[in-house]
Order: C-alpha cells, then sequence, then structure tokens
C-alpha cells in the first residue's frame, strides 16, 4: 500500500466522522427556519462544544483502553465550583479559572492513581469516584445558583469580528495546546501502545503507568475545561445528577462515533470531537422536523445502540470464532 | 437469609478453610456497624428494626442477584437504573387494564424486563460489544421510552394489591413477604450456581471464555441467559419497589446501580469475573443496606452519602479487590 493510502486508512474512523458531521449539518442548517446565520452556527457550536470537550476527555482514557465513567462527574463539579470562584476582578477570575482548571486536573489525577497504582477495574473505580465528585458538587451547590464573571462569559460564547464563534477558537485552541502535544510525545504513544496490547508495549519498556497516568490526569483537566464552559453558558452553578450522567453517556457514544476503538489503541480526538459535535446535530435535528421533544431521550438513546452496534460489522471478518473472546 | 447459607454442605473446618476473605471481612464490617449504630440509638439492635432492615435490604438483594450473575461472567450490567423503572412502571401500567391486567400485571412487568436484558445479551453475546457500552445504551433507550410513554409526568397508575402484598404483606407471621422471596430466590441462585451446568458454565466462561468455549459449551447462549436472568430480577425488584411504595416512579432505579455493583464486588466476588459465592453477595447487601441506614439515622445529607459511598467502595476494593501484579 502506498503512504497515502496507509495515512488514509489509519485515519478513516476521523474522516467517517467529519463525514457523519458534514452531512447531518447540512440537513440540520437546510431545514433551519433561520437558514446558515452566524447566529445558528453561534448556537450550535456552543451547545457541541461542551460534549466536545467531554468527549475528548474520554478519548484520552478510552486510547488506553480504560473507560472513565466519572467524566459527567468531574463537568458537574467544576461547573458548581466555577460558580463560585469565577467571579469578580480579572485577577481574581483567573485565580478562579485556574483553581477550577487545578481542580480538575486534581480529579482526574485521582483516577489514575487509584486505576493504575491502585490497581482496580476502571469501570468500578471511576463509578465510585463519580459518587464521590457528584458529592461534592452537592455540597458545593445544593441548590442551582451562583454566578460567574459575565464580561468573560459573554466573550467566551460570543463571536469574534462577529462570524466566528469564539467557543469553536477555544476549542481549536485547546485541542493545539493539549491534544496534538500529547499525541506526539512519547506519553501519548505510550498511551496508544498500552491500548493496543499492554502486554507488548510492557515488554518493550515502553513507559505504560507514566503514560497512563497522564492519559487520566489530562481528561480530568479536559472535563474541568467542558464545566468551565458550561458555566459561562449558563451563568449558573448546579449539581444535576441527571445532566451528569448524560455527557457521560454522550461522551462514549461521541467517542464510537468518532472512530475511537472501545478496545483502545485506535482513534483520535479530534475524531470524537466531530464525533460529538455530529450527536449533537442528531439530537438538535428533531427541532428543526418540529419533533415533540419528548421524543429526544429516545431518539439519542437509539442512536446511540445503531453506533455501538456498528462496531459489530468487524465480525464478519472473522475467520477464527475463538477470536470473538479476544 | 440462614436458609442460603446452609445451603452449602460444607463441615465447619472446610468452611473456615473456603472462607474467602473478602466474605468474613464483609461480616465483620457489618458487626462494626451495628456495634457503632448501637452507640448511637439502643433501638438499633431491636429485632423490629433488624427486620425492617433486612426487608428494605431484600428489595436490593433481589436486583443485586442478577447483577452478581453478570459479574460472574465477567461482564457488568449498567441498565439496572431503567430496568428497575421498566419494571415497577410497567406492572403499574398493566394494572390499569382491567382484572385480567390486574393478573398479569406482575409477570408483564417482569417480561419488560426480560426483554431489556434479551437486548443486552444479544449485544453482548452475538455482537460482542463491551457489555458496559450496550447496556448504557439500553438503559437510554428504555428511559426514552418510559419518558414518552408517560408524557414526561410522573406515572399516575398504582399498583395492584397482588404487589403490595408481596411488597409489605406477611405470609409466614413475622417474617415479611418481602425477605421471603429474596431467600426464594437466593436459594435458587445458590442452587443454579453451584448444582447445575449453567451455573458451571458462567464461573466457566467468567474465567476464560475461550477455554469454555473450546470445552464445548455454548457460551454465547449462557451470557444471553444470565443477561436475560439479570434484566428479569432487576425488573422483578422494580415490581416489589413499585408494591412498597404503592405506585411507581420515573427515577426509581438509580439509586440501585452503585449499590448492586458495590453489594456484588464488597462481597468478594471478582469484578473480572470467575470468582465469588452467593453468601458474599448477602453479606454485601447486608452491610450497604446497614450503612445506609445508619448514614439516614446520623441524617446525613445526601452529598455526604454520595462521598461515603464512593469512598467506602474504593477502600474496600483497594483492601481485597486489586487486580495481580504482573500481567
Amino acid at each position: 500500500m502506498s503512504e497515502w493510502r496507509y495515512g488514509l486508512n489509519e485515519q478513516r474512523g476521523t474522516l467517517m466522522a467529519v463525514g457523519i458531521f458534514l452531512v447531518m449539518f447540512v440537513i440540520y442548517v437546510s431545514n433551519h427556519p433561520a437558514g446558515l446565520t452566524a447566529n445558528v452556527v453561534q448556537t450550535a457550536s456552543n451547545k457541541g462544544v461542551l460534549l466536545a470537550f467531554v468527549a475528548m476527555a474520554q478519548t484520552l482514557v478510552v486510547i488506553t483502553a480504560g473507560i472513565d465513567l466519572s467524566v459527567g462527574m468531574i463537568f458537574i463539579l467544576t461547573n458548581a465550583l466555577a460558580s463560585w470562584l469565577v467571579l469578580g476582578t480579572p485577577l481574581e477570575t483567573a485565580f478562579g479559572v485556574f483553581a477550577v482548571l487545578a481542580t480538575g486536573l486534581a480529579c482526574g489525577a485521582l483516577n489514575g492513581l487509584i486505576v493504575i497504582y491502585g490497581r482496580l477495574q476502571p469501570i468500578v473505580a471511576t463509578i465510585a469516584t463519580g459518587a464521590v465528585f457528584f458529592g461534592i458538587a452537592l455540597l458545593l451547590r445544593p441548590f442551582p445558583g451562583g454566578s460567574v464573571n459575565e464580561d468573560l462569559a459573554d466573550m467566551m460564547t460570543g463571536r469574534i469580528f462577529g462570524v466566528i464563534p469564539s467557543s469553536l477558537v477555544a476549542l481549536v485552541a485547546i485541542v493545539l495546546l493539549i491534544w496534538v502535544p500529547f499525541s506526539r510525545s512519547v506519553l501519548g504513544r505510550a498511551a496508544y501502545a498500552s491500548g493496543s496490547s499492554e502486554v507488548a508495549a510492557y515488554m518493550s519498556g515502553v513507559p505504560i503507568r507514566r503514560a497512563k497516568f497522564m492519559a487520566y490526569t489530562l481528561s480530568g483537566l479536559l472535563a474541568s475545561i467542558g464545566g468551565l464552559f458550561l458555566t459561562f453558558f449558563t451563568y449558573t452553578g448546579e449539581a444535576a445528577l441527571a445532566s451528569g450522567n448524560a455527557y457521560t453517556l454522550f461522551s462514549i457514544a461521541s467517542v464510537v462515533l468518532g472512530g475511537v476503538s472501545l478496545f483502545g489503541g485506535k482513534g483520535s480526538a479530534i475524531g470524537a470531537i466531530f464525533g460529538a459535535l455530529a450527536f449533537r446535530t442528531i439530537g438538535d435535528l428533531l427541532f428543526v422536523f418540529d419533533f415533540d421533544p419528548l421524543w429526544q431521550p429516545l431518539f439519542q438513546g437509539v442512536v446511540l445502540l445503531v453506533a455501538v452496534s456498528l462496531g459489530a460489522f468487524g465480525l464478519f471478518r472473522v475467520r477464527n470464532r475463538l477470536e470473538w473472546f479476544g | 437469609m440462614s436458609d442460603t447459607t446452609r445451603e452449602q454442605p460444607m463441615t465447619p473446618p472446610k468452611l473456615l478453610r473456603r472462607l474467602d476473605p473478602a466474605i468474613s471481612t464483609a461480616f465483620a464490617c457489618i458487626i462494626l456497624l451495628l456495634v457503632i449504630g448501637s452507640f448511637y440509638s439502643t433501638s438499633f439492635l431491636s429485632p423490629e428494626y433488624l427486620l425492617q432492615q433486612l426487608k428494605v435490604a431484600s428489595f436490593l438483594g433481589v436486583i443485586a442477584t442478577g447483577m452478581m450473575i453478570v459479574i460472574l461472567l465477567g461482564q457488568i450490567d449498567l441498565s439496572v437504573p431503567w430496568s428497575v423503572a421498566v419494571g415497577g412502571m410497567m406492572a403499574c401500567a398493566a394494572a390499569a387494564y382491567g382484572p385480567a391486567g390486574e393478573i398479569l400485571a406482575i409477570p408483564f412487568g417482569i417480561l419488560c424486563g426480560m426483554v431489556i436484558g434479551l437486548a443486552n445479551g444479544i449485544g453482548v453475546a452475538y455482537l460482542r460489544i463491551p457489555s458496559m457500552i450496550i447496556t448504557l445504551a439500553t438503559n437510554a433507550v428504555a428511559q426514552g421510552l418510559m419518558v414518552v410513554y408517560t408524557g414526561g409526568f410522573s406515572p399516575q397508575d398504582s399498583a395492584t394489591s397482588a404487589m403490595r402484598y408481596l411488597a409489605t404483606g406477611f405470609l409466614l407471621p413475622g417474617v415479611p413477604n418481602a425477605v421471603l422471596i429474596w431467600a426464594i430466590v437466593g436459594a435458587a441462585a445458590v442452587f443454579v450456581l453451584t448444582r447445575t451446568t449453567f451455573g458451571r458454565s458462567v464461573y466457566g466462561i467468567g474465567n476464560r471464555e475461550r477455554a469454555a468455549y473450546l470445552s464445548g459449551i455454548n457460551t454465547r447462549r449462557i451470557v444471553l441467559i444470565a443477561f436475560v436472568v439479570s434484566g428479569a430480577l432487576s425488573a422483578f425488584g422494580g415490581v416489589l419497589l413499585a408494591g412498597y411504595a404503592s405506585k411507581a416512579a420515573q427515577s426509581m432505579g438509580d439509586t440501585y446501580l452503585l449499590p448492586s455493583i458495590a453489594a456484588v464486588v464488597l462481597g468478594g466476588t471478582s469484578i473480572l469475573g470467575g470468582r465469588g459465592s452467593y453468601l458474599g453477595t448477602v453479606a454485601g447487601v447486608i452491610l450497604i443496606t446497614l450503612l445506609q441506614s445508619i448514614l439516614s439515622v446520623m441524617q446525613m445529607p445526601e452529598a455526604g452519602r454520595q462521598i461515603i459511598y464512593g469512598v467506602v467502595i474504593i477502600a474496600m476494593l483497594l483492601l481485597y479487590g486489586r487486580s495481580p501484579a504482573n500481567r
């Protein structure tokens, strides 16, 4: 195979996600009563970016063949925290943003410590830490409320030059600042290696533990950036269990749509971002076609079910039945 | 409960030798909780209170039984919240359809749970989708269906008298029916897990599915059946809960996912599958219920409860639920 075809094959999942998103977005915009205006794009991007950050967080962990069922709760916790801290003078606000991000980093690091050095199963461990994070969020915000530095919030949710949604710019900036350096570093490659075969990675002397720890920690950081943006959009903090669970679930759906293998070692955060944007657009399609909003949870559930079942097509390529049990 | 322990024909020394350290830790924690509770309130050790706790525990016990079979396979069932809610809501919904509905209410609720379990089982066994993903997805679909069905309002139908009798009545004087049902479900689980080929196959698949397949077990069918059983038991738990509260609620299952996993895992069942006994699950269920009860007696707010849950589960897992160091 020539080199560009090899590269194309490697990026197939990501390209599929981009394709699904483009098709969905075109259907969405062409049926939207207002058509393609800066306003429509801004609203869509603001909603999509929240899920995109959480999906990126999930991707980092999924690449190492783990799963983080606490991303939604870190998202909620940092939202509750931001509604207390991201306030006041620019200096205080900057300190608040820093504190929120540090909290996310700490939550991720805690998950990493428990899963890697405690050697617990990621599913159970992150469900349990998720309960702890939600408890802390509930302590911070027993009732919805609080506020945020509105100048900063408006700046982050508005438009640059009246055209480009600034939330989208922030998303690109985060990708360039966190995902690109990570995926190109030694630790990033080690994360991929340990996801695709931990034994082989171990035998080759790849720093598995540090790579996984880095992945979990950065995942917490990305989830907290999502929480920060949620605060910018809503101007309040709320410890909503349903919303935390929904974001965890949707992050997994986005990751699957984005071509990231749940068995680890394959896929990229770019794919997951487009998966998240596509998932959001699919959910919003119901509104432009004037469906009852009651149908939305069912519709999103079915999309998720279909998305995860698509992975089963690989079974047709299996020659030896023993490969079923991988 | 005692009849489930007596099911295993063991002589005392063998029992001591075979007693899992996890199970003894769990029982030690139960005694510790009772002692702490008795310092807090003298009525904590009264038979009425303990029987009441056992009754509350039996709902979790029925749900955790299904979860345990799935965990023994090395899988997990995250569709418990809405399987429970679907069971309760559909049983109550059937009750609205005249006398025939009254009779069929309980079987219909359980049947709906079995359908969810069937979807999970097909996904895991035949499509080879990771169980935590497919069960999350069916959970979301079940939630969506129920939201559409109720129109977003809390369901109006109420439980039948049979459901109320199962959850709150007394067939034997002094023993609540719910406890009796848990004892029957538990005894059946012990029998199936230790005395039938299905049970042995479950342990075998949990240890190594490839080896189980090569030794002639139809592993996919066993996995499918296990998920259907789990869905049925979750829905049955929902039916009992609806009978207990005399109506179903949308979020009635949300508080059962973490406790049911925790009860199974705290009872020494390996989350990787293939290892664990029902006695441990019984201990885990009682431990979790007592913990909940003590926290509510201490008037701990919801936030504190969530934190303590999480911390207790992680601490117990770190004590004896760790994977081997070298892989």
